[in-house]
């Protein structure tokens, strides 16, 4: 999971975690205790509205601008975000 | 100025009557919280600047005979996951420990047009994550009224600065009870108004289909007010809700007569006696202002908990993936290729509550487990929603309590995260069902700590949950 997460882990934390994992996914397995069967799931809490409530007008709106929105980058250069380098030569 | 027991009413007669002017109590608002903070931690830094800027505005609107807005002058402190355009904005993390946001939170914008004051960012557990401050990265945050113990989580920066005076209002945020439980543990009134009332726009993302920003503070009235000059529809947040933003303070006029309660029996079997004793006493009051009261089930709660945590973390681990050391200020200096800088950068920036909750939402989301997690939860979820819709359909609101017991020494649950998990079972039900709750100074312990009663609602019914909230307080502490 840690792997998955891109998480690097100490052995301390991997240990901690693992126990601390088993017993909260212990806890969360009451789920199956419950039937759901003709349930609906929910994944957003909803309320009456028309279909359209959420729709933006059609305006130019100024966006931040390249400067400031990669001021809080931890390396930036001619205007992008600059990363480690992904491919060897 | 007795800075712990200003409200908004108080304020405004001030300002209006020439007692003193908004700069003027702007700077003695920030000399005595910052002179309080040390004993609480309930700060993480001040905004001078952008206070006494605030300040003068409304001094200018005074003088040249406007009407002020109705936070006028109003000092407010605002949690750390809020963003504030110029003003380092951490989220209680060392990964954002130097992030200073490019815009304001909507919330932001409003409050200020309303005349407050913002004195600085408040404390709170990493990424909103926690239910006793112990989670953040910049040192826990003690109870004004116990210090040894918690001020609750994750909103207790606020719910304390409020508590002890250091703020007339705060802003939280609130996704399974960040808001009602610290308010609860600190004596103070915290709402979760129903969801997509109060814009998200600029609130750091923590399980996007449950968070909510809300308003703490000393009296209902006041809560009222600053949930009023922040909620309604924003074009900027695509959940925020179209329906027309009522006058709340209308609703506090005492006339809660005949008004019909339900009292959820799963909610009283596991609390601390003091804590029944206390709720029990405070329904005895809401019995004698006329309202009828009686025991309601809500079957699903059981399984709120379990619930809850499949779906916050899944919408955690998707909502922390950005934190990945390309944007956010923190790259780790072991950052060789890619892959090391993301799980370096991640490795050292997250605090273990994150971390555990980053792999559990993984684990719930990952190829193979999703319909029997992430599903089912949702499915849960639907249920308990259900429960409170059909209760909704015999009673006009809800009471119970907020927390199963009251404010826990430092250090007491956080190497048991199941057992931190567990003391939220009240919160969780009103969040998941997207309906407005809030927490209410009920009485005190022998030991002088605070309990808060919750009320929920029917969604967008604010004004009856504020209308029985107000008379409840009127009524006085049960002991």
């Amino acid at each position: 999971m840690a792997d998955l997460a891109n998480l690097d882990l100490s052995d301390t934390e991997v240990h901690k975690f693992q126990a601390d994992l088993d017993e909260i996914l212990g806890h969360i397995a009451r789920l199956n205790e419950i039937d759901t069967a003709n349930v609906e799931p929910m994944a957003q809490v909803l309320y009456a509205a028309a279909d359209t409530a959420t729709w933006r007008g059609d305006r130019e709106c100024p966006p931040l601008g390249t400067d400031v929105a990669l001021a809080n980058a931890p390396q930036a250069g001619g205007g992008y975000f600059k990363v480690p380098k992904v491919i060897e030569r | 100025m007795d800075f712990p027991s200003l409200t908004i009413g108080r304020i405004r007669e001030g300002l209006l009557g020439h007692s003193f002017s908004a700069v003027e109590l702007a700077r003695e608002a920030l000399q005595f919280a910052e002179a309080q903070n040390p004993s609480t931690n309930a700060y993480l830094r001040f905004a001078p600047e952008r206070a006494l800027a605030a300040a003068a505005r409304v001094d200018q609107q005074i003088a040249r005979g406007e009407e002020p807005g109705p936070l006028a002058g109003v000092p407010i402190a605002v949690k750390d996951v809020i963003l504030t355009q110029g003003v380092r904005t951490t989220c209680g993390s060392k990964l954002l420990a130097e992030y200073v946001p490019p815009y304001d939170a909507t919330a932001i914008v409003r409050l200020e047009r309303a005349g407050g004051v913002i004195l600085g960012k408040t404390n709170c557990d990493e990424f909103a994550m926690g239910s006793s401050n112990e989670n953040s990265a910049f040192g826990p945050v003690r109870n004004p009224l116990a210090p040894d113990r918690v001020p609750g989580g994750s909103s207790g920066g606020s719910a304390a600065a409020v508590a002890q005076g250091t703020a007339a209002l705060a802003l939280g945020s609130d996704t399974g009870g960040s808001i009602r439980q610290p308010a609860s543990f600190c004596g103070v009134v915290g709402v979760t108004p129903t969801y997509g009332r109060v814009s998200r726009y600029g609130l750091t993302a923590f399980a996007s289909s449950l968070d909510h920003i809300g308003p703490l503070a000393r009296t209902v009235r006041d809560a009222a007010v600053l949930l009023g000059a922040i909620a309604g529809r924003d074009p900027l947040d695509a959940t925020s809700a179209e329906a027309p933003v009522p006058e709340y303070t209308q609703a506090l006029d005492g006339n809660v007569k005949g008004m019909k309660l339900g009292l959820p029996r799963e909610y009283l079997k596991d609390l601390t006696s003091e804590t029944g004793d206390l709720i029990a006493a405070g329904v005895e009051t809401l019995r004698q202002l006329g309202c009828q009261v009686r025991e309601i089930s809500l079957p699903a709660t059981d399984y709120a908990i379990a619930c809850y945590y499949v779906i916050a973390t899944a919408e955690a681990s998707s909502n922390l993936a950005r934190y990945d050391g390309v944007r956010y200020t923190f790259r780790s200096r072991d950052s060789g290729t890619l892959s090391d800088m993301y799980r370096h950068t991640r490795g050292e920036g997250f605090g273990a509550e994150c971390k555990r909750r980053i792999m559990l939402g993984t684990y719930v989301l990952s190829a193979g487990y999703y319909d029997a997690y992430y599903l089912k939860a949702q499915k849960v979820r639907a249920l308990i929603a259900q429960d409170f819709a059909r209760a909704f359909e015999e009673v006009d609101a809800i009471v119970a309590p907020v927390s199963p017991f009251p404010a826990f020494k430092l250090g007491e649950k956080i190497d048991d995260p199941l057992q931190m998990y567990l003391s939220d079972i009240y919160t969780i039900t009103g969040s998941l069902a997207g309906i407005p709750c809030m927490s209410v100074p009920c009485g005190n312990t022998a030991g002088g700590l605070p309990v808060g009663m919750q009320i929920l609602a029917r969604h967008f019914d604010e004004p009856s949950m504020f209308r029985l909230a107000d008379a409840f307080e009127r009524a006085g502490p049960v002991n």
